[in-house]
């Protein structure tokens, strides 16, 4: 009885509105490991963030004798080989770091989105066009590519997220025009469209926002490969020599990695720990985001 | 038939669709698949036109031409008495909340990101009516008069079933007051039971707002309770064209006959089964010189294969009734069961 007028209740009861992000959410959240990562990648940005107004060393300043071990003197990270504060340079290289990834993730969504989007709702000779270029920067060497940009622009903050932006747009692309390609066959773009939508409208309004879900997650791996790129750049010399970064304090103290090796460990740990986390928030995503895998 | 009637919501005249393929023939002409080849049709207000027709033969391309979203290569479009076959880009979109669609799949003809209100609000927000109260007092008609409660609207597509996805289909169709409503196989995707609801709501709202429909179906129980008139189409060609009551009474084409024998019927299973078609169907990449269904028709000669049969009115029948069909008078209108 108890259950008979259990199901009743319910049956009569219109579901509440629940808005798909809401699902997603749930599913991101049943995943321990997305979660710990987000919480280790908010810790590294608020570090990042307020990090050198409360811990104001200057990162360039030659404070104590080099190679202090962390811990001792006060240092807690220790100092590198010219005595300069290694958390100082921790949290200052965070802000460059993160920014870079970012600022560069943003750019490579905007191009990737743009050409991908183009390309699937145009198809023809636009879409022959646009992936021809694609594919012409999808096989130049990435990282030869970006120092040639660096080299001829010269080793600013701007070039160097501009050169890593420039170089990793085209997987976006890729997977923005395989959306739209699926999308736009569909009966409901089509309904849109015999309701007089305008191309520009079933582009940005009906389809982009239904083939967002993986572009999400490439863009949140793309953030954890912009810091590596870097970081890459910086170790061979070719980041701005004006701004501390992680790949930076690396490469400044490659030279005496047997004698003091916690110089280079450190920064290097936290580039591992950062892209870590954004990859697996990336995976948790992509498993929040995907249909398939979602539970009905 | 007359172009300019306005007493006919839509008239169609000679419309073909050809898609170009790749390479050219023999003449050096490019080559092209002709779906829909040289089809008229007219219907008037408040009615419905079903056309009937396996998978492959034309019958949604033919309507999609009709509703402008698939480029026609000839022929006239006149919607209301205007020449909507001619309109531009600009025009044509202003005009486009006039021919509605109600789709076949209720799974991919919502958008999953929409609340079932927006959905029915989008066509009138294309068409520039912007008054919220209105879109408001229209989305509250439609809900109701579809079968819809008023707490679903905040509902997303996902959290209903076919049946009731058919219906926000339905309301979006219906938000525009459009003057055409195309039916492409509105319940072929849903379950028996649902379909009869969704049937008996489409025909209480022709009533209700006095619609008039083209239907697209391949199943002939259904065309035979919605439609008024009836347009046997095969491979890109109409093959017979009549009223219902003729076209059951009489079917007058092989092909037609041929479709009403596959149709399961409980009367049938005592009677001799009639033999099934066989042969190959032509390939339209060609160009086509005698009747369609010449390789399949049990009744063909070969005037048939080297002769293209035209629409003409047919012998005997009452009422309008034309049969495109050079052996219609040998083999006489058949009395079908």
């Amino acid at each position: 009885m108890a259950v008979q007028r259990q199901m009743t209740e319910s049956d009569s009861q219109t579901p509440r509105a629940q808005h798909p992000l809401r699902e997603v959410l749930q599913m991101f959240v049943g995943n321990r490991a997305a979660v710990v990562a987000s919480v280790i990648l908010l810790m590294i940005v608020l570090a990042a963030v307020f990090g050198p107004m409360l811990y104001p060393t200057d990162p360039f300043e030659m404070v104590w004798a080099p190679f202090t071990p962390p811990g001792t003197d006060g240092f807690i990270l220790g100092t590198d080989y010219l005595g300069r504060d290694m958390l100082s340079g921790l949290l200052n290289g965070g802000r460059v770091s993160l920014t870079i990834g970012l600022v560069a993730a943003l750019m490579s969504v905007f191009i990737g989105i743009s050409f991908g989007a183009l390309a699937g709702f145009y198809r023809g000779v636009v879409e022959e066009v646009l992936m021809r270029i694609t594919e012409f920067f999808q096989v130049l060497p990435t990282l030869l590519f970006s120092m040639v940009i660096v080299a001829l622009f010269g080793a600013s903050l701007t070039v160097v997220t501009i050169a890593v932006g420039i170089v990793s747009w085209t997987a976006v692309a890729r997977i923005t025009r395989a959306e739209f390609l699926r999308i736009r066959e569909l009966e409901y773009v089509t309904a849109s469209r015999a309701a007089g939508a305008s191309n520009m409208v079933l582009m940005t309004r009906v389809i982009l926002p239904n083939a967002l879900p993986p572009i999400i997650v490439q863009a949140a791996l793309m953030v954890g490969s912009a810091i590596l790129f870097e970081a890459g750049l910086a170790f061979l010399g070719l980041s701005d020599p004006n701004v501390v970064s992680w790949g930076q304090i690396i490469g400044s103290n490659r030279t005496y990695i047997l004698d003091a090796g916690f110089t280079v460990t450190i920064p290097g740990l936290a580039i591992f720990v950062t892209v870590l986390s954004i990859s697996l928030i990336g995976d948790g995503l992509n498993d929040a985001l995907n249909p398939k895998l979602r539970r009905r | 038939m007359a172009g300019q009637d306005s007493d006919h919501a839509l008239v169609v005249e000679n419309l073909s669709v050809a898609y170009p393929l790749k390479g050219r023939d023999r003449a050096g002409a490019r080559r092209r698949l002709l779906a829909v080849d040289d089809v008229s049709f007219a219907i008037p207000r408040g009615t419905t036109l079903g056309i009937v027709g396996e998978s492959g033969s034309g019958k949604t391309t033919a309507a999609m031409a009709a509703a402008r979203l698939v480029p026609h290569s000839g022929g006239t479009i006149h919607l209301d008495g205007e020449d909507f076959g001619a309109l531009d880009a600009a025009a044509l979109r202003r005009a486009r909340q006039r021919v509605q669609i109600i789709f076949q799949d209720p799974y991919s003809s919502l958008n999953p990101r929409l609340r079932a209100a927006e959905i029915v609000r989008e066509p009138m927000l294309y068409a520039g009516r912007t008054d919220r109260a209105e879109q408001e007092r229209i989305i509250d008609e439609l809900f109701e008069a579809v079968g819809l409660r008023p707490e679903q609207k905040s509902l997303f597509p996902h959290q209903f079933s076919g049946g009731q996805r058919q219906r926000i289909g339905i309301a979006r169709a219906l938000s525009t007051r459009p003057s055409l409503i195309i039916c492409d196989e509105p319940v072929s995707a849903l379950d028996v039971a649902v379909q009869a609801q969704i049937l008996n709501l489409l025909k209480s709202l022709q009533r209700q707002f006095d619609l008039t429909y083209l239907f697209i179906s391949h199943d002939l129980g259904v065309v035979q309770h919605m439609c008024d008139e009836i347009a046997v189409m095969y491979m890109g060609k109409f093959m017979e064209q009549a009223s219902r009551d003729s076209f059951f009474a009489a079917p007058g084409h092989p092909y037609s006959r041929a479709l009403l024998d596959a149709v399961p019927s409980i009367e049938a299973v005592d009677r001799p089964r009639p033999p099934l078609l066989d042969g190959a169907v032509p390939d339209l990449s060609e160009p086509q010189t005698g009747c369609r269904f010449a390789s399949r028709c049990p009744h063909a000669l070969p005037r048939c294969e080297n002769e293209v049969p035209v629409l003409a009115d047919a012998t005997g029948a009452e009422g309008h009734h034309r049969l495109a069909c050079h052996r219609a008078d040998d083999i006489g209108p058949a009395a079908s069961g």
